[in-house]
């Protein structure tokens, strides 16, 4: 499984209040929530975001509220693949569970720039930056996180098992 | 090698006599949390699984907090699923307008958290019960559905931070100005992924309430839990409140940290969180300038407890709140409205011009209750600081104890009641 697109990129700390308001959190529909994403902290974010597109960020990535709200709001944007340095570890457990793909690795995170052509390899751990022309390599999921993301999300793991 | 105290209380719920960091194990749950915004979605995903209902009615808690009573259609109707899943379920605990408050001051004193418990919720602050010597973390709406159908949720153990406290705290300094002082301290993510584990005899001179605010905040630090050992008062705060059995577990004396800290609680000072994360602090003696506000919030899961509103009511005795100055004063459950009620304190908040408000997370995460307009500034006892938490993405947020919150309120820029 691999992900290609453009890069969006953000810096430490980017918060679940900036990735989906609680403004919107009276709504749990993927398609309402991926309209307001990324909204507090890019207001343009909604009009470029491509299927595919690739957001690369810095350090604690998804910290504060527990909402699931924000990785969905993030799938449903259309975006393929999330590159931090580290992530929270509540929007980690969210990001894996609903399955939205997602790497540490701190070289990407500052060796891509926005606007960036990016390509991930899932299998592998493999980062390509194809306009720069580097490649870096990802932190691996353990097995047992790999196999839910083979199921597509926790609910298909515990109704496969 | 010998175990921390988390890692104690999760082996215990994984069957497992050992388990050290890093490792992956699958731990028994005694009760799963949701509110009105994280439980709509759980409960959708739980529908998608092959399961005939709930793991045990009695081990679930929801709890309709964030934007009840409700504050617009589409919360009614998120509040309506919450409902008809717990009628259906015959959910034990379900709290109703009325008998709710904000789900981590309610479950405590509910007596469904206890010593020794692993729990799961679908709220970031679950962290909160680690002052009981609980094992309690949030997660997203997916584990709490998993949590819901099978009675077990997947954990990496983590390694832990020490943190040592000595001394005791001076007047008008409490939980809040240490949690705020830690966080300052390591940061944002100084805890990430790690337990934050308290202890030293500084404790036994701070209040349950004072350990619940400190637990609640270990998120902050991007901690998975905090957790205190359970001493006198955490235990006859146990047996005051529930009926459950409880352990009380001990780190062994060889468990390992990986960093520790001592803390002298003697030397801290009100400390404030400045926009816009909760680790940008300043003590109150650092501010030079004068930093005029609009807004004063008191309450929420980490600050909304009887003894916050009797610190308030002791600032705001005799006083009153300064001309254009909005004041917004919440108890965090229904008893402690009572209890406030009945001590006289909302009459002190209400005679100094603040306004008294049903139990609510309402503006701490900028749902309704006191949105901020751009430009505008609040002093807060809750949380978070983030750009545009409490309303507009140009309004400013500062995180202070109810101390400095209700001073602030009477002098109208950020205050110490020494200074009033």
């Amino acid at each position: 499984m691999n992900a290609k697109g453009t890069v969006f990129k953000y810096g430490d700390n980017v918060d679940t209040d900036v990735i989906i308001p609680a403004r919107y959190l009276n709504s749990s529909d993927p398609a309402e929530l991926a309209t307001h994403c990324m909204e507090d902290i890019d207001n343009e974010f909604v009009n470029k975001v491509q299927k595919g597109d690739i957001i690369v960020a810095t350090k604690n990535f998804g910290c504060g509220s527990s909402r699931e709200h924000a990785p969905i709001a993030i799938k449903a944007a259309g975006v393929s693949c999330v590159i931090a340095e580290t992530f929270a570890r509540i929007f980690y457990r969210n990001a894996i569970n609903i399955g939205l793909p997602i790497i540490e690795c701190k070289e990407a995170a500052n060796g891509i720039e926005a606007g960036d052509q990016v390509e991930v390899d899932f299998d592998s751990g493999m980062i390509y930056n194809r306009t720069k022309g580097t490649e870096f390599k990802g932190q691996a999921f353990p097995e047992f996180m790999q196999k839910i993301i083979a199921a597509e999300g926790l609910v298909n793991y515990i109704n496969n098992k | 090698m010998g175990m921390t105290m988390t890692q104690k209380i999760l082996a215990a719920h994984a069957g497992l006599e050992k388990v050290e960091a890093g490792q992956l194990i699958e731990a028994d749950l005694d009760l799963v949390l949701g509110n009105d915004i994280t439980s709509p979605v759980a409960i959708k995903e739980m529908e998608k699984m092959k399961v005939e209902g709930v793991f045990d009615k009695d081990k679930i808690a929801l709890v309709p907090d964030h934007f009840v009573p409700n504050k617009d259609i589409k919360s009614a109707e998120h509040c309506m699923c919450v409902r008809k899943f717990a009628q259906k379920n015959e959910i034990t605990n379900y709290f109703e307008v009325g008998q709710m408050g904000i789900e981590h001051a309610l479950l405590p004193e509910k007596g469904l958290t206890v010593a020794g418990d692993v729990i799961i919720g679908a709220d970031s602050h679950t962290c909160t019960y680690g002052a009981l010597g609980a094992f309690s973390t949030g997660v997203g709406s997916t584990d709490m559905a998993a949590g819901m159908a099978t009675g077990k949720a997947w954990f990496k153990v983590p390694s832990a931070i020490k943190f040592n406290l000595i001394g005791e705290l001076s007047q008008w300094v409490s939980g809040k100005d240490v949690i705020l002082h830690i966080i300052g301290m390591i940061g944002v993510d100084g805890a990430l992924y790690k337990s934050m584990e308290f202890v030293g005899e500084g404790i036994k001179s701070l209040s349950m309430d004072d350990r619940f605010t400190i637990a609640n905040m270990a998120i902050e630090a991007g901690g998975k839990n905090g957790i205190f050992p359970v001493d006198e008062l955490a235990e006859a705060y146990i047996k005051e409140h529930s009926h459950k059995p409880y352990t009380i577990y001990e780190a062994d004396e060889d468990a390992v940290y990986e960093e520790e800290y001592t803390i002298d609680l003697s030397a801290l000072r009100p400390t404030i969180a400045f926009p816009h994360l909760p680790e940008n602090t300043k003590t109150i003696d650092e501010i030079k300038e004068d930093i005029s506000i609009d807004q004063v919030v008191i309450g929420s899961c980490t600050n909304g407890r009887i003894d916050d509103l009797r610190t308030a009511a002791k600032v705001l005795k005799g006083r009153t709140v300064a001309k254009g100055m909005r004041c917004i004063i919440i108890p965090a459950t229904q008893a402690i409205y009572m209890q406030a009620m009945e001590e006289g304190l909302l009459k002190i908040f209400i005679e100094a011009g603040a306004v008294v408000s049903t139990p609510t997370c309402g503006p701490c995460l900028g749902g309704y209750m006191g949105i901020l307009a751009e430009g505008e500034r609040c002093v807060s006892t809750t949380n978070r600081n983030f750009v545009g938490r409490m309303g507009h993405v140009n309004s400013e947020i500062y995180l202070a104890s109810p101390a400095v919150a209700a001073a602030s309120a009477v002098t109208g820029r950020i205050s110490s009641p020494e200074q009033l």
